[in-house]
């Protein structure tokens, strides 16, 4: 346990990507089976024990300290595992004068997977005992579930993958036929047994992806070679069912179906589906806003699926009745689509997305420039005799986003960044004006070039007029000129809006900020 | 505890500017400038520029010349460890406070009554300054920074050895330790030379003279040189002290691949470690911790004892629990860097 307590709190302290999966990856190295395969279930977020709460953990904490000041305690460390882990009494030694043995990782999954209720604090309390600070703090993370360390399911995959040379797509593939302590795993990653067989399960198959169009490629592609479709303002999904089995998995494999059960009752079987989730209301896409409701949520309401009514988009078809189809051309795998489509309706919640004829890319340019429909980003250029490949090659698939709306507004807070530019005031708070006062309307952490950011870092420091922690409130005279995809109401920001993707486009050092836009000019904006 | 003739709370009392003691007319610690100010430490809270009169060990007053040279005071009288002084009614001595160099309680004693003022202090063995000497009490006042059951800080040599650990395991990188620029960073040099690391140490600008200032006072700290100046490889596998605030600064960008280190005793919270940016938390304190504030009290405290600045309210809880007369003072003006 004092080595899994030793890399949660080494993840928590390093704030770099590269740092994480160094640690990860030394961890994987030399920490025997099975412990670094709990670990891992861990760090990916698949291990949880619904027998213990964190109000069984504060009443053990509570019964060893005196209450009122473990309450003034926990206001002022405001975690409960730092509080408790902190606050916990040493433990007296055993009649033979040793301290307790201090528990394996192993040992506290398994003890606490059998577990009932009642058991759980009576395994806690030796456990406590037997570990330093830091071992409790990650005890009872580990046993209340929320980990909070800044690692993603998909960056423990990496970690494992940049350890083992084997690709993160192809752990990907078989992620999701494996169970922790994932010794079948570890003996393939290190060379012992041959891959594990997928069989029958309904496994994560690692997207294709696109690449951005730039302004340039256009002139070297032929229109004849491209397919186009509408590109979906939602979130990139992918729908498995094999053998009665059924998933949703998000772009990243994450399995997202118990917040979506519409979706899963109305899945056929056999059939690998790629598609856009989506909020659709009476055949007409409603905001990004109205799909983070749901989004929210790990399990809706009623109220929740009447109000807010999910549906998938379907682009792609990639294993039907048994037969592995990413080989086929886009072209061949749409007829596939579609005739599938045809076969297994009619269907409530899945339906197409349309091709869009064209002939040229001005064409095709006009229609992009005119959609300014909700759901709609831009397009999506598909090569026909394109099979469907994992990650994102060069080439087959490019997204053009539709032209960026922009609006003028004022630099009002500045706070220092992370990791690299952690030196630098690089995350900024700009506002609009509304009367004579300014309304903040977004943050933006990008768009900028490095010679951009020390001249703003300079001048944030040379006009700052209050601080707040990290956080400078400057005094209004930068104009900033902001690009954004689009804006929608929000009832969690003071101005009542929020754009999505706000990013620096310029810099107006040149422009006085009284001519900086209006709330309501943004508000004119609002789709 | 038989009834004193002149309770404390009839002669001294918690005022705007700071504790007044008023047979001796004389402020401690006072938060604005006072004609008669008698001072604990050095650290800029307690020790204010622009008073008339000082008194304080002769430590602190070296401490309060080098930083607010002539504005440190009209005049200037320093009081050794231990030495008796009459001030009208009242005799004052300074007893060891082991918080940092010249740190000093206030002890007053009038008509047979003592009070005890504890200021900044703490119990932990520190090469830099004289440990701290109980002294027993009719009334204690003590300071609470850490008067949370949450601080147990573990013994500063194990810190130390994470920090060379760190280093030997990123031979490449520097490594930045945020210090407080008077005396965390000095102990913080001391400890590594104790722990047997005899490298050079490189120091940011703000913390220079007051590291000369604690050598001219006897304190060996070993090869110290400026940060500035200095050729960004020359800075691999370095230990670069400066305070807090300068990791924001334009110059910490210069260093090599920096491990962020900081000693604190607020280190002890890892959110609180994470959300300042630092990597390596160091739990090093001078200021006492939740068993230690305790210990004092049972060690000092005849009955009463008025709390100060920190988290008063667990403290006086606790201590009223256990049989004192406690009550929180709210003076206003201290801060919480350490």
């Amino acid at each position: 346990m004092n080595r899994f307590a030793a890399l949660l709190e080494a993840l928590l302290l390093t704030p770099s990507r590269t740092g994480k999966l160094r640690l990860m990856g030394e961890y994987f190295a030399t920490e025997p089976d099975p412990d670094r395969g709990w670990a891992l279930a861990a760090l990916t977020g698949e291990l949880s024990f619904a027998e213990a709460k964190p109000n069984q953990v504060r009443a053990l904490a509570a019964a060893r300290v005196d209450p009122e000041l473990l309450g003034w305690s926990y206001d002022f460390v405001g975690d409960l595992a730092e509080t408790v882990s902190l606050i916990w009494p040493v433990a007296p030694l055993t009649a033979s004068g040793a301290s307790p043995p201090v528990p394996g990782l192993a040992e506290i999954v398994g003890n606490l997977r059998r577990a009932g209720r009642a058991e759980v604090a009576p395994l806690l309390a030796p456990w406590l005992d037997a570990l330093d600070p830091t071992g409790r703090w990650a005890l009872i993370k580990l046993v209340t579930g929320s980990l909070r360390i800044g690692v993603s399911a998909r960056l423990a995959k990496t970690a494992l993958a940049e350890w083992s040379g084997v690709a993160v797509d192809r752990i990907e593939e078989v992620w999701h036929g494996l169970e922790p302590p994932y010794q079948r795993l570890f003996d393939w990653l290190e060379g012992r047994r041959p891959p594990p067989e997928i069989g029958d399960l309904p496994t994560f198959s690692p997207l294709m992806l696109a690449q951005p169009l730039e302004d340039d490629d256009l002139a070297r592609l032929d229109p004849v070679d491209y397919l186009a479709e509408w590109k979906w303002d939602g979130i990139r999904v992918q729908l498995v069912a094999r053998a009665g089995n059924k998933r949703l998995y998000s772009r990243s494999g994450d399995d997202i179906g118990a917040a979506f059960p519409e979706i899963l009752a109305a899945m056929p079987d056999e059939v690998t589906l790629d598609g856009e989730l989506l909020v659709i209301r009476n055949g007409e896409v409603a905001s990004f806003n109205d799909l983070q409701q749901r989004l929210n949520r790990k399990v809706p309401s009623e109220k929740m699926l009447r109000d807010y009514p999910a549906a998938i988009r379907l682009y792609d078809i990639l294993r039907a009745a048994g037969e592995d189809l990413r080989p086929l051309p886009f072209a061949e795998r749409r007829r596939r689509l579609e005739a599938w489509h045809d076969a297994s309706g009619p269907h409530a919640v899945l339906d197409l997305s349309p091709l869009i004829p064209f002939s040229t890319w001005d064409e095709l340019r006009a229609l992009r420039d005119r959609a300014r429909d909700h759901g709609i980003e831009g397009l999506m250029l598909k090569r026909a005799d394109a099979p469907y490949l994992a990650g994102r090659p060069k080439g087959p698939w490019f997204k053009w986003k539709r032209g960026a709306l922009t609006i003028d507004t004022v630099l009002m807070y500045a706070q220092r960044g992370h990791g690299k530019r952690s030196s630098f005031y690089s995350d900024f708070t700009f506002g609009a004006w509304d009367g004579d006062a300014l309304v903040p309307v977004g943050k933006a952490y990008s768009g900028y070039t490095d010679e951009e950011l020390r001249r703003l870092d300079r001048w944030v420091r040379n006009n700052t007029v209050r601080r707040y922690g990290p956080v400078r409130e400057v005094a209004p005279g930068i104009v900033l000129e902001i690009a954004f995809d689009s804006v929608h109401r929000s009832t969690r920001h003071r101005s009542g809006v929020a754009m999505r993707f706000p990013r620096i486009h310029r810099i107006r050092w040149d422009k006085p900020c009284r001519e900086a836009d209006t709330l309501e000019a943004l508000e004119r904006l609002l789709n | 505890m038989p009834i004193a003739p002149h309770p404390p709370e009839t002669w001294i009392r918690p005022t705007a500017a700071g504790l007044y003691c008023e047979p001796g007319d004389f402020y401690i610690d006072p938060q604005q400038p006072v004609s008669r100010a008698v001072i604990t430490h050095a650290h800029g809270d307690h020790a204010r520029a622009g008073n008339a009169q000082v008194l304080a060990t002769p430590e602190t007053l070296a401490i309060m010349q080098t930083r607010y040279g002539g504005d440190a005071g009209g005049s200037l009288q320093p009081l050794g460890y231990g030495e008796r002084l009459r001030v009208g009614g009242t005799e004052i001595r300074l007893a060891p406070a082991g918080h940092i160099l010249g740190s000093a309680q206030i002890v007053l004693d009038f008509h047979g009554v003592r009070v005890v003022v504890s200021g900044d202090y703490k119990r932990r063995a520190d090469p830099t300054c004289t440990p701290f000497e109980p002294v027993c009490a009719d009334l204690f006042v003590t300071e609470a920074t850490f008067g949370l059951p949450v601080f147990h800080h573990p013994p500063a040599a194990a810190e130390i050895d994470k920090l060379l650990h760190s280093l030997r395991l990123f031979p490449d990188r520097c490594h930045l330790v945020g210090v407080y620029a008077l005396g965390k960073c000095q102990r913080v040099l001391a400890l590594l030379r104790q722990a047997g690391y005899d490298e050079p140490i490189y120091l940011h600008g703000a913390l220079l003279a007051l590291t000369r200032l604690y050598e001219a006072f006897g304190i060996a700290l070993g090869a110290v040189l400026p940060a500035s100046g200095v050729t960004r490889d020359s800075l691999k596998g370095r230990i670069v002290l400066a305070p807090p605030s300068a990791f924001a600064e334009p110059c910490s960008r210069r260093l090599p691949d920096p491990v962020v280190a900081q000693a604190s005793g607020w280190m002890r919270i890892r959110q609180r470690a994470k959300a300042s940016g630092v990597e390596l938390p160091l739990v090093i304190s001078d200021h006492a911790d939740w068993d230690e504030l305790n210990m004092t009290l049972d060690e000092v405290a005849a009955g009463e004892v008025w709390v100060t600045h920190g988290r008063e309210e667990a403290l006086v809880y606790y201590a009223n629990k256990r049989g004192y007369r406690a009550r929180a003072l709210t003076l206003i003006g201290f801060e919480e860097e350490e």
